[in-house]
């Protein structure tokens, strides 16, 4: 066997590469990252802003397992906004608008710093293959490059068109060169194929606008941050603006929608429903005179405003019309026009949780590729495939992620098991553990499992347990100190004269009782900080619904802990319909939790997959 | 891990009924039905109690250790008087129990597969009552989702995928165009539904009454002729009546076929201060059962006289011993016979009354995934209520009740609330 190169090479240097080749050199494993051009690195293709409901979930946990979205994302925030401030805890969501150039800045020097990652400018153009198995790349130069493992993600590279109005080109990200051979090699495992669309706003130029006239949309006050580390902005805070279309600019879309690339019948793909260009939100809510736009900063040092509310496919000339109709933008400058763009991806249900490809072993697959949208899902992807390829080039123990942990694990698991019909974003009403699966809490859920799998760092290491050490000191002061309704009363309290005593604790669940009512209770309470505060007050919010949800939970951890293998013969299982056996032979569920979530399943069919397990876990015994 | 518990014999009338608890609240659960936890593997003779102390039944009762059980878990059996009626006020107080429920089909046998209590032969077997429990649950979700319940059930989904997905649109879309304040629509929404679930919930009650007879209870003062018209009634000496008022002292069931509907005829202890305690008890029993009938007839003994007790909406009150029927009123001798034929039609149409109103759903499954359903989605318009800062509680809350009511909706997944989220608003800025 040759000499490996690498441990595990990456190609892509978008948001899944960087999280997967840093989660990847993280655990000791030497890594590559490939890309055409260093400063691809870190690049933000669509609306600069990171975060959001579900999105700053996943960026939480990708910093709890000290991933890098989080960290880079802070240094380049320009404008903090808490999504939900006023809901409860475990739906509101970190956002935040990022200076572009800082970024990528940050994200090549974060990169470039680290350990056992090095990065190589080039153009993958193909994989090379030991059997079925993926054992490294071929580079344009002519070199190869040999791994134990490499992590694809590459985006809408497959098959990319790029449509303004009737005009369309090949290609990635607008500028970039296609890999035609690497994707021959992709189209010839002949893996299950969709084809989706996505679209961008035209780019404008900030000193055009005339900001004086629109509403202002500042930060927060008091900025929350992504990471766990961090606790104040770097960058200067600076605001968005906000105008709206009307009726004029609804006329110029309507009568100008047999040009527009969509509705001329010139896209295939399908688009996500909750990102509809400008012209489906004028068609399919015709009784609405107005949307709302963001018009959002993309640098401190950069003029480019990125309209957020209104991309569009349709040709330069109306898009300049329509934008023109607009209060605000009325003298504006398109700097970059609008575009849709239609990509294959790779039917995410080929796929283990792990991320591997089931049929091609060696070869992760993380982002757009796998038929999601968004800066956050392709870092989450990255970090799980970039662990997992690393676990498996030292042939050691793979990580798969749980629902009842994590959005990852809730992300991942609606891909493999449901698959892709739009571009799949993550909400929070996705995870049924929602109240469990906050953005506060994604340390102590994660923290120390990563330190398991060798991904924590030393000082992100020290500075989690000093926080669980005022954590649990705070508790147990809350817990230990008991009060009569008679003393609640006192302190303004509602409560029933039951005669029980109840503890702090249980009190700080009450609606309206917040911790400042207990230290009047009882003074020394003030001694815990104000952060272990915070949380302790999001725990005991949700303490009576999380007892309900952990029955749940253990249910799901029983069934995910029956693993079903690849090559299970559903064929010879009597008792199943033929529509259920069809769904159950694409998806390949793999453990009997991931099979109940398939649709149409039966608590008797689970019954029947688990009884074929058991018994040819006997044979085998009895054989053995 | 749940306690699980099902009735393990053939549904009906039967010499004996066996319901099956599994799980590590078995022993505990058969402690707070019968007071003790009998030895092991022996059966013994126990008289099961509710939690308002009242007698359940007498039933021979056998407990099974951790790993010597079918399932391999703590488990108890319960053999009963094979009575509809007791089986069901067993499920009934099982449900009442945190940390029961009941089980899922074929959920026993799961769980003696998982903690391998089953031999090959078994197991090779089993595909074939798995095979029959699959057909028997498509044919049960056939039943339910053509009949009148599935009409019911498909408004509920509809209203409450309308609901969840408002609350799920404010908080999701947060930052988008979508509505600030939903309450009122989700607070009408969940108001439709839970009033259709509490009449369908009392309905539960009526068609149980239907296959298992209505109770019809005759109070009124000592010697108004009560026992005398109710012999009159079942046509045979069922009470005895003599001179002497206070005669019945306990409840006399007749049961009998009144124009095609079963009635069970309740005879009392008349209603009156005294000072015996066996027949102070005798009237208390009197009164509670007459309250919880589902009709009363209500003698009194002249027509000035106050009925004994309030008639409830539907109740007869009737003028008794009254023997040429003379009277405008009501009236109704037992000795003569005099008013027999009409009190029978008029009980009979206020019978079929109550049958024509009764609900389509008849398993105890259903009351049960009806009563959660509804309780959580208390909680969740309190939630509401309390404003649009505790509206990921509201959510939880309304998941819950959907997820209750899965049995009757089929399922109900996220894609659905999305669906309605994407279809009402326009989202994306």
């Amino acid at each position: 066997m040759k000499q490996r190169d690498f441990d595990v090479i990456v190609v892509g240097g978008g948001h899944a590469g960087a999280d997967a080749a840093a989660a990847s050199a993280r655990t000791g494993a030497k890594t590559a990252l490939v890309t055409l051009k260093l400063e691809n690195i870190g690049v933000m293709s669509c609306n600069p802003a990171i975060g959001g409901l579900g999105k700053g979930h996943l960026v939480r946990e990708v910093d709890a397992l000290d991933g890098v979205m989080g960290r880079i994302a802070d240094k380049a925030g320009i404008q903090y906004r808490l999504l939900n401030r006023r809901k409860g805890p475990a739906v509101q969501g970190p956002r935040a608008q990022a200076d572009r150039k800082i970024y990528r800045a940050e994200m090549l020097a974060e990169l470039s710093n680290t350990p056992n990652l090095m990065i190589v400018e080039g153009e993958v153009t193909d994989l090379l293959m030991d059997g079925t198995r993926v054992s490294g790349v071929s580079l344009g130069d002519g070199k190869s490059l040999i791994s134990g493992a490499v992590v694809l993600t590459t985006g809408t590279f497959l098959n990319g068109i790029i449509h303004i109005g009737d005009q369309n080109h090949s290609g990635g990200r607008m500028g970039d060169k296609p890999s035609i051979a690497l994707a021959d090699r992709l189209y010839g495992f002949g893996l299950p194929m969709g084809r989706l669309k996505t679209g961008t706003p035209p780019r404008l130029n900030g000193k055009t606008i005339n900001w004086d006239i629109l509403e202002e949309q500042p930060g927060d006050v008091e900025p929350v941050l992504f990471s766990f580390l961090n606790s104040k902005p770097s960058a200067r805070q600076v605001s968005c603006g906000i105008t709206h279309t009307n009726e004029r600019t609804h006329d110029i879309i309507r009568s100008n929608l047999e040009r527009s690339a969509m509705y001329g019948g010139h896209i295939d793909g399908v688009g996500p429903r909750y990102c509809p260009s400008i012209e489906d939100k004028v068609v399919r809510f015709a009784d609405k005179t107005s949307h709302q736009i963001f018009l959002e900063p993309e640098g401190l040092d950069d003029d480019t405003v990125y309209p957020n509310g209104i991309s569009t496919s349709l040709p330069i000339d109306v898009q300049e019309a329509y934008v023109r109709s607009i209060v605000g933008l009325e003298n504006v400058e398109i700097l970059q026009p609008g575009y849709a763009i239609e990509y294959d991806y790779v039917d995410p249900r080929a796929l283990r949780p792990t991320l591997e490809l089931r049929d091609v072993s060696g070869l992760f697959l993380a982002g757009q590729i796998n038929g999601t949208t968004g800066y956050e899902e392709a870092a989450a992807q990255g970090l799980v495939a970039g662990l997992n390829a690393a676990k498996l080039s030292a042939e050691a123990e793979q990580v798969i992620f749980s629902r009842s942990q994590s959005y990852i694990g809730v992300m991942i698991d609606d891909l493999i098991t449901r698959g892709v019909s739009e571009p799949y974003r993550m909400f929070t009403s996705r995870a049924e553990f929602r109240l469990t699966l906050r953005a506060d809490n994604a340390d102590q859920r994660l923290t120390p499992l990563g330190n398991e799998f060798g991904l924590i760092g030393h000082q992100r290491m020290a500075s989690f347990d000093r926080k669980m050490t005022l954590l649990s000191a705070g508790r147990k002061a809350l817990e230990s100190a008991k009060f009569s309704p008679k003393e609640m009363k006192l302190a303004g309290i509602k409560v029933s004269e039951d005669g029980n005593r109840r503890s702090a604790y249980e009190i700080l669940s009450f609606p309206d009782v917040t911790i400042s009512n207990l230290i009047e209770l009882q003074p020394s309470l003030a001694e815990i900080g104000v952060e272990i505060q915070t949380q302790l007050s999001c725990d005991a919010l949700y303490a009576n619904y999380i007892e309900r949800q952990n029955r749940d939970v253990e249910r799901m951890k029983r069934d995910e802990a029956h693993e079903i293998p690849d090559d299970f013969d559903y064929s010879e299982l009597r008792g199943l319909s033929n529509e259920l056996r069809t769904k159950l032979v694409v998806v390949r569920p793999q453990t009997i939790a991931q099979a109940s979530r398939v649709e149409g399943m039966t608590p008797a069919a689970c019954t029947l997959i688990l009884a074929r397990l058991r018994q040819g876990k006997r044979m085998r015994i009895s054989n053995g | 891990m749940d306690t699980i518990y099902a009735l393990a014999s053939a549904r009906g009338k039967a010499g004996v009924a066996v319901v099956r608890i599994s799980g590590p609240l078995a022993f505990w659960t058969v402690e707070k039905l019968t007071g003790s936890v009998p030895p092991v593997r022996h059966a013994s003779l126990r008289t099961l109690k509710d939690d308002q102390d009242e007698i359940l039944d007498k039933a021979l009762v056998i407990c099974f250790e951790k790993d010597a059980s079918f399932t391999g878990e703590q488990s108890a059996e319960l053999q009963l008087h094979g009575s509809i009626a007791i089986v069901k006020s067993v499920l009934e107080e099982l449900s009442k129990f945190d940390g029961l429920r009941m089980a899922e089909a074929g959920e026993f046998t799961r769980r003696a597969l998982e903690n391998e209590r089953l031999d090959l032969a078994q197991v090779e077997g089993l595909a074939d009552l798995i095979e029959s429990e699959t057909e028997a649950q498509r044919k049960q979700a056939m039943r339910v989702l053509s009949g009148a319940l599935g009409d019911k059930a498909a408004g509920w989904r509809i209203s409450l995928i309308r609901a969840a997905a408002l609350i799920e649109a404010t908080i999701d879309f947060a930052d988008e165009e979508v509505p600030v304040d939903v309450s009122p629509e989700v607070l009408e929404l969940l108001a439709q539904v839970m009033l259709d679930l509490e009449s369908e919930v009392s309905g539960v009650r009526i068609s149980e009454r239907i296959r298992e007879g209505f109770e019809v209870a005759i109070v009124g003062p000592p010697n108004v002729g009560k026992s005398t018209l109710l012999n009159a009634l079942a046509g045979r000496e069922a009470a005895i009546t003599s001179e002497i008022a206070g005669t019945t002292r306990d409840v006399i069931e007749v049961r009998m076929d009144l124009v095609g509907l079963p009635v069970t005829l309740l005879d009392t202890a008349g209603l009156r201060e005294t000072t015996d305690i066996v027949e102070t008890a005798g009237i208390a029993r009197a009164i509670e059962r007459a309250e919880t009938a589902d009709l009363r007839v209500i003698l009194i003994p002249s027509v000035d006289a106050e009925p004994e007790i309030t008639p409830k909406q539907g109740d007869l009150v009737v003028v008794g011993k009254d023997d040429t029927g003379a009277l405008e009123n009501l009236s109704v001798s037992g000795k003569s016979g005099q008013g027999i034929d009409q009190l029978v039609s008029v009980i009979s149409s206020r019978l079929s009354q109550m049958a024509s109103g009764a609900s389509t759903a008849t398993r105890e499954r259903h009351r049960i995934s009806m009563t959660t359903a509804l309780f959580t989605l208390e909680s969740a318009k309190n939630e509401v209520l309390m404003g649009a800062d505790r509206a990921e509680l509201a959510a939880e809350d309304m998941r819950t009740a959907i997820r209750a009511l899965d049995a009757l909706v089929g399922r109900v997944d996220v894609e659905n609330l999305l669906d309605e989220i994407f279809s009402s608003f326009c989202i994306g800025k």
